[in-house]
């Protein structure tokens, strides 16, 4: 997919950014924040970590094929109808 | 000449011999390899997205129970895993871009590492296993979790919500081991096949894809450790 060669300082780069994010996690999770804030930070951070590995250790930032590009947005796509639908579902059923 | 989807004979005398004759080019074949292992990941997604979803449906109605089985989860155990699966993903991304280079002592110290570091997800895994075995907190008739509800001292464990929360913990982690497990296969498999010297800048699609997949495996881990280890840990 990629003739695209990164540099050693990019790869160090993102798992340093990796595992700080790691550790924030941790940390943020021993804060009492409000509502439901806790889980919010902690599925960004989490969502962050996740798109810089596809970007930068999956290559999909210089991926020049586009099929690539759809499989991953169709694949998304589909997982937010799944989550969403159903989450409208369970969170309305006891609504009078 | 070179954009022709049919290889002329002069070009065929000079190709790739890992090029496949139903190729035009090394490009198409290595896209084509790529985009295999992608339409298998989005598959993946939907595997793994049928658990996220009755992890959150559960966590959504037993929230207090799902907090309380969360916080008997080891978060020092947790997060080393998590660092150990970030530096696998590492030195993965490394292999492959040494095989770009053509630097084939590298390709092998990457990937030994790569397994090595999948080796100790698995043993520390392993640990995390036999406390829950020890403690009772493993679904079934001996099943024994005591205790209240974090932050409500007067609501005690719902015992079955709590083992629903125990169940998703085994069930997701046990199939996310399985994956490492495979993982780790793969990439004894491409080892042996490095020191055959098969791969340089001509041909590294098999460390390529099969790094795709390790990659998507940490990311699987990077949501089931806050998911799992971090509910409600300020109470």
């Amino acid at each position: 997919m990629s003739e695209h060669v990164s540099s050693l300082k990019l790869y160090i780069g993102i798992w340093i950014t990796l595992l700080i994010g790691t550790l924030v996690t941790v940390l943020v999770a021993g804060v009492n924040l409000p509502g439901p804030l806790n889980a919010v930070v902690a599925l960004t951070i989490a969502t962050i970590k996740a798109t810089l590995v596809v970007l930068f250790f999956m290559h999909v930032k210089y991926a020049h094929d586009k099929m690539t590009k759809v499989v991953i947005v169709a694949a998304l796509f589909w997982l937010a109808i799944l989550l969403a639908l159903s989450m409208a579902d369970y969170t309305t059923r006891l609504w009078a | 000449m070179h954009n022709s989807p049919i290889a002329t004979a002069d070009q065929e005398a000079h190709q790739n011999p890992a090029l496949l004759h139903h190729f035009a080019t090394e490009e198409q074949q290595k896209d084509a390899a790529s985009l295999g292992m992608w339409v298998f990941l989005a598959t993946e997604i939907m595997f793994f997205g049928g658990m996220f979803c009755a992890y959150l449906v559960y966590r959504y109605w037993y929230f207090g129970d799902f907090g309380a089985g969360s916080q008997s989860l080891s978060v020092v155990l947790g997060g080393t895993n998590t660092a150990v699966l970030i530096c696998s993903s590492l030195t993965v991304a490394l292999a492959v871009r040494a095989a770009q280079l053509g630097q084939q002592k590298v390709i092998i110290i990457c990937l030994i590492l790569t397994m090595l570091l999948g080796l100790v997800f698995l043993g520390i895994k392993g640990v995390e296993y036999h406390d829950k075995f020890v403690e009772h907190h493993v679904p079934g008739p001996g099943f024994h979790f005591p205790g209240h509800v974090p932050g409500h001292p007067d609501i005690p464990i719902n015992q079955r919500h709590a083992q629903i929360f125990f169940s998703l913990y085994f069930i997701m982690t046990g199939l996310h081991a399985l994956h490492m497990i495979i993982g780790v296969g793969l990439f004894a498999f491409i080892t042996y096949n490095a020191m055959r010297r098969r791969y340089g800048p001509d041909y590294y699609t098999p460390v390529e894809v099969a790094g795709l997949y390790w990659h998507f495996v940490d990311i699987i881990w990077i949501y089931l450790f806050p998911l799992l280890y971090l509910i409600d840990r300020s109470k």
